[in-house]
């Protein structure tokens, strides 16, 4: 496999390199062996927005511009990761978000491999580690992990050679997600102000709605909308923020109706039912009167705010269902997006050439 | 044949004072401490150049796991790893499985202790299974030498029960001691909340969950006159109870970890549950409280909370590994950084004397479970004295390496960290059953 095979057959002038263990010519793909990774690239896991900063935020968006471009090809894939394997181990189950991660090494050409708890050994009582080593030694080269408990995905990573990616752990972080939500709202900051998509989000303010306390969403959100300079508003009743925001990027409103008409971007989260159990709100009821984008509050906003979702959403709660039918609405933009900012992070991690820089191209 | 042991070239340190002296056994007996001794022929002589000579430590608080947790440690094990860190005595915990609530329970793992290399005490359990339903028979276990009841691990959560328990326990001069959580305030909390539970996304429990029982037991002893002894308090708060507890003459007493003083909840930021500890590991302003509480008396004893687990129980995400740390290895090395050693990682904090150090460790949790009348523990190294030692080297500096321990376990906080001051010999009743710092059986 040469460059030129691989933009070949890209149809285009992707700017990718080939893939770093790729074989000469003449052998077959799939004979990269696990022996040939890089050493130390620059990246190896995406554990924590945090890992990433702003410059490794706006490199994934960048590198996502690229690949969003190959999803509206006809064929819409590259060779990039041919001979790498991708695993997605879902710990805990997420249909949508594994799905994204494998059309999105499905786009680059790598093999894919799924782990879910329900087909797993976890039930004869194997430990994490010796899952996720059994499955290491088959050679894998990234592993995509979504845990229910914070921070597996950090331990995975330490006894692993693949490349880990953070696909949702616990209450803590889901960085892919606020990658794509970040990817989101740039591209609709663009369209509505013409011209290239915007890499600061200084003045630009973000009202994260709901149960900040137990979302991992929120988490990476705030990390990675504050990285880009967005100044972000968490909205919710004490009981449904984490107990200490010391630290955080971050200010607090109790009440949505004042924070409307002050908002660009209304972000809201899923509401889940077992919260009432634990008493953090008496009722959803009373949670979707108080803070649910009904259409009366809906008419608040001025008429360019954007309103997201990470999904799945509880309809009439969180958000009515004709609210989802405004222009400012990018719900569905944000699933679509996910496949390109997926991509860009599998091929961050993966398509670097062994003892090069370690980065991919930029685009542009 | 008699044996006779000399210890030589040592600071001797008891209750009684801090001065250059020799030690010479003869069996299990101390018979002479004096500035210069002339070993006997065929004495074994012990250097102890440099060193701290002590009475021999006394953990109130050590998990043994036997029976059932055979895996994590045994009883002999777990005694081996205590002379090492120059224990002579510990006071095994009733968390085992089953539950060692009775007197056939107390029989067997008393037997178990016999040959060990450190003297092994019981405590029992409060509640039978500790279930917190129903009291466990106190007075056959007393009559077979336990003198502390616990339900460790858990606190007894019905007020009204634990009511009942101080008043029954009173007349049988038995001491009941709680592990303060009020699990409803506690519950699915995986380390202490606060701001590093916040960001981490690992679900917290609040100080006040310690608290709270420590306010409804300080109470209870008021109301009952019966005396208690808590367990690992670890929080500002519990501090300020204990304290105006102590000033107002209730009959109490407690102890803190050698980690509660020594590492804070930040160390969580690595997700790896060797951290996770119940209570958890909590704020620099709470360890700088635990510390000012010792050095201030406020908390008479250091327990360690010795919490082996298995390998692979630590080798799953924090949420889902069993809480608990060794402990009885390093203990000493670690509270001497922490409150004695001049520059130690106290920072500008208080510190002890050799003396106060001792006692926190010694003669304070001997007295506690009253292994200063059954065992001789706690000193004085004097002639008469049974012969419990521990010679201590302040200077040595050594790195946890936990596979070289002799605890089953691996689960120290410690691990890979170069720590200064190392046991170099233990005697337990006279025999030297730990040398240069290795264990002789």
């Amino acid at each position: 496999m040469t460059p030129s095979a691989t933009t070949g057959a890209a149809r285009g002038a992707v700017p990718v390199r080939p893939a770093p263990s790729a074989p000469p010519a003449t052998a077959a793909p799939g004979e990269a062996s696990p022996g040939s990774r890089p050493a130390s690239p620059p990246r190896r896991h995406l554990l924590s927005v945090a890992d990433l900063g702003r410059g490794g935020i706006l490199e994934v968006l960048h590198l996502a511009d690229s690949f969003a471009e190959v999803s509206e090809r006809d064929i819409p894939k590259v060779p990039a990761l041919r001979g790498r394997t991708v695993a997605t181990l879902f710990f805990e189950s997420s249909t949508r978000t594994r799905l994204s991660f494998e059309a999105a090494a499905k786009r680059l050409s790598a093999d894919t491999m799924t782990f879910t708890a329900s087909t797993s050994s976890l039930s004869k009582g194997e430990s994490l580690r010796d899952t996720v080593e059994t499955i290491d030694a088959m050679g894998v080269d990234a592993m995509v992990v979504r845990h229910a408990s914070a921070g597996a995905p950090h331990r995975v990573a330490g006894w692993v050679g693949a490349s880990v990616v953070n696909a949702g752990d616990g209450q803590h972080e889901h960085p892919t997600q606020a990658l794509l939500d970040c990817y989101t709202i740039r591209e609709a900051l663009a369209r509505r102000r013409g011209g290239d998509a915007p890499d600061d989000f200084a003045g630009l303010r973000v009202a994260i709605v709901g149960d900040v306390r137990h979302s991992r969403v929120a988490r990476s959100n705030v990390l990675a909308l504050s990285a880009l300079g967005a100044e972000v508003t968490l909205v919710a009743p004490a009981t449904l923020l984490p107990p200490s925001l010391e630290g955080w990027p971050a200010v607090v409103s109790g009440e949505l109706d004042p924070v409307l008409a002050e908002t660009d971007v209304v972000y809201l989260l899923r509401m889940q039912s077992e919260r009432m159990q634990g008493s953090f709100v008496p009722s959803l009821r009373e949670y979707a009167a108080r803070f649910g984008l009904s259409r009366e509050r809906a008419a608040l906003l001025a008429e360019d705010t954007l309103v997201m979702h990470p999904g799945p959403m509880n309809r009439g709660v969180e958000i009515d269902a004709e609210v989802l039918a405004r222009s400012g609405a990018l719900v569905t933009r944000q699933v679509h997006n996910g496949v390109p900012v997926r991509m860009a992070v599998l091929f961050l991690l993966l398509g670097a050439a062994p003892g090069g820089d370690g980065a991919a191209e930029a685009p542009r | 044949m008699s044996r006779t042991v000399c210890v030589r070239g040592g600071t001797v340190v008891d209750e009684t004072g801090e001065r250059r002296a020799d030690v010479l056994v003869e069996d299990a007996r101390i018979v002479e401490v004096a500035p210069a001794i002339e070993p006997p022929r065929g004495a074994t002589v012990l250097d102890a150049g440099g060193c701290l000579v002590a009475p021999g430590l006394v953990d109130l608080h050590t998990h043994l796991r036997e029976p059932g947790g055979e895996a994590a440690e045994t009883v002999e094990s777990g005694a081996r790893a205590a002379a090492l860190g120059g224990y002579t005595a510990v006071v095994a915990m009733p968390n085992t499985d089953p539950a060692i609530d009775n007197a056939a329970i107390v029989r067997d793992v008393l037997a178990l202790g016999t040959g060990a290399c450190a003297d092994v005490a019981l405590a029992g359990a409060i509640t039978v299974g500790r279930a917190g339903e129903r009291l466990a028979p106190f007075a056959e276990m007393a009559a077979l030498g336990v003198r502390l009841f616990t339900d460790d691990g858990r606190g007894v959560q019905d007020a009204r029960l634990m009511r009942r328990a101080l008043e029954y326990a009173g007349s049988l001069g038995v001491v009941l001691a709680e592990h303060c959580e009020d699990e409803a305030l506690a519950s699915g909390g995986h380390m202490n909340e606060g701001a590093w539970s916040s960001r981490l996304g690992i679900p917290g429990q609040p100080a006040l969950a310690e608290e709270a029982m420590l306010a409804r037991d300080l109470g209870l002893v008021r109301l009952t006159g019966s005396p208690m002894h808590f367990l690992h308090l670890s929080t500002v708060g519990s501090v300020a109870l204990l304290r105006a507890a102590r000033s107002e003459g209730l009959a109490v007493t407690a102890e803190a970890t050698p980690h509660h003083l020594s590492l804070t909840e930040e160390s969580v930021a690595s997700y790896d549950p060797v951290f996770k500890v119940n209570p958890p590991l909590r704020t620099a302003a709470d360890v700088a409280a635990v510390r000012g509480a010792l050095t201030d008396g406020v908390i008479d004893a250091i327990a360690t909370d010795h919490a082996p687990h298995p390998v692979e129980a630590k080798e799953e995400p924090f949420e889902s590994a069993p809480p608990g740390m060794l402990g009885l290895e390093t203990a000493l090395a670690v509270v001497y950084g922490a409150l004695g050693r001049p520059g130690g990682d106290g920072g500008g904090g208080p510190r002890c004397t050799a003396i106060e150090l001792f006692a926190l460790m010694s003669w304070r949790p001997a007295r506690i479970a009253a292994l200063d009348v059954t065992g001789g523990h706690g000193g004085p190294v004097a002639p008469g004295a049974r012969a419990h030692l521990c010679v201590f080297d302040p200077a040595a500096r050594w790195v946890v390496d936990p596979a070289a321990g002799a605890s089953r376990s691996r689960n120290s906080p410690y691990a890979g960290r170069e720590l200064t001051g190392r046991v170099r010999h233990t005697l337990l009743a006279g025999e030297p059953v730990v040398l240069g710092g290795e264990a002789q059986r």
